[in-house]
């Protein structure tokens, strides 16, 4: 009796995988050790040993306060964004790009306010990416969850999809950009953990920074999955929460006291 | 008859002359922008000839490297291109690059190639006193220079025969 089975099979498989790895390895080894002999430290790029989150204490964020949403816009060159002729002011309101938002909440029973930062969250399932078309829309190694321009058709299911109104669409062109900042017509783009920086070798983000200096200390970035970062310190420390955790996409974002 | 043949092969030969002295004029004057950075400068990160042929090449690999893999120090940087090629105009104000006539504009025009780097990407060098952070800054400035613009004299970091073989990978991508 013959023996059945729906496995592939296997050693058809690896004797094919077999070839092709030495094959690879005898036309393109040259050229790919070429590369990596010449990569520096900073060169290594991501890695999944990494994932960057953010903490936001909201007891810390004050009312009223945007140095944060100014310092994204400066670092990212969003302040560069002119409004297009003939574009209303309410228009320009609603269409300008914005990657933090400050948001308030108000405790119908109680009245009690919160004030906190909403950018990007970072999902580790980010339906962003679900539902892109063309794969523009992705999630770094280390996390980040950023939109390639180049593959971008500016369809717009992302900023459907997400469930923190994250991401803003560019209308018209775009005269001056920052070097680090790329930013043209027909592209969907948001928060990108400043990865300009990350990439760099740095340690803080540009809302960090600038919460840090107004003296609130409201935001903390850092290496989730490292235990002594100081994320993860404060994170073990204090109860914290996911927005819409009911969604389960495990955000690299967190908020405590909300 | 004889004259006018003789008169004939003199015309040809004057022509000749005259196109030979055109052609190595046009061959001798420089393609890159007077006033640019690039003028004053003996090499480009490669050959003239490797990047006139492969720098589309060289930009479309490095862009995947930058925006997926992290890996901003790559070897080829639009942003150095312009930081190089640029030109200038009388108020010293830089020009964009795209701009009708200039370094990659110009060429652009003539292959009726579409030029798209620069819907996104910025067309001027930037002002560096405002870029990152001093600590980021000096960073950058030591070691990892990002486009690692060569110095006249110094070798290129591959070899003609490396860079053939670096550009056949990508063409089998």
């Amino acid at each position: 009796m013959s023996k059945s089975t729906d496995q592939p099979e296997m050693n058809r498989r690896e004797f094919l995988g077999k070839t092709i790895v030495a094959a690879t390895a005898a036309t393109v080894a040259p050229g790919v050790l070429l590369s990596v002999a010449k990569a520096g430290p900073e060169q290594k790029g991501v890695t999944s040993d990494v994932r960057w989150g953010l903490l936001i204490d909201t007891n810390k964020c004050a009312d009223g306060c945007t140095s944060c949403v100014d310092a994204c816009h400066t670092e990212n060159g969003i302040d560069l964004q002119e409004k297009p002729e003939g574009h209303s002011d309410a228009m320009w309101e609603q269409q300008r790009v914005q990657w933090i938002r400050k948001v308030k909440l108000q405790d119908k029973l109680t009245g009690e306010q919160t004030n906190l930062p909403l950018m990007c969250q970072h999902c580790e399932h980010p339906p962003c990416v679900d539902v892109c078309p063309t794969g523009a829309s992705f999630k770094r190694a280390d996390g980040i969850v950023m939109v390639d321009r180049h593959i971008c058709i500016g369809c717009r299911y992302c900023m459907m999809a997400c469930p923190y109104k994250a991401r803003s669409f560019i209308h018209e062109e775009v005269a001056n950009q920052l070097v680090r900042a790329p930013r043209g017509k027909g592209c969907v783009e948001s928060c990108t953990l400043c990865v300009h920086r990350i990439d760099d070798g740095g340690t803080t983000t540009a809302c960090q920074d600038a919460c840090s200096s107004e003296g609130h200390n409201a935001i903390v970035f850092g290496d989730l999955k490292d235990p002594n970062s100081d994320i993860s310190k404060a994170l073990k420390e204090q109860s914290s929460r996911q927005i819409r955790a009911d969604l389960e996409l495990n955000t690299g974002v967190r908020y405590t006291n909300v | 008859m004889r004259s006018s043949t003789g008169i004939k092969q003199l015309a040809g030969l004057l022509v000749g002359g005259l196109l030979l002295a055109l052609s190595t004029a046009v061959l001798s004057e420089s393609a890159v922008t007077k006033g640019s950075k690039a003028a004053d400068l003996g090499a480009c990160v490669a050959p003239t000839e490797e990047m006139r042929r492969n720098h589309m090449d060289y930009l479309q690999h490095d862009r995947d490297l930058t925006v997926h893999e992290g890996i901003r120090g790559v070897k080829y940087s639009l942003a150095e291109c312009v930081d190089c090629h640029a030109g200038k105009d009388e108020q010293q104000k830089p020009i964009p690059i795209n701009a009708p006539g200039q370094f990659c504009a110009g060429c652009h025009e003539y292959m009726a190639v579409s030029l798209a780097c620069f819907q996104c990407h910025r067309k001027t060098p930037e002002d560096k006193t405002t870029s990152l952070g001093d600590a980021l800054d000096d960073k950058a400035r030591a070691g990892h220079s990002l486009g690692l613009l060569l110095d006249a004299g110094q070798q290129p970091m591959l070899s003609p025969a490396e860079f053939a073989q670096l550009h056949a990978l990508i063409q089998e991508d």
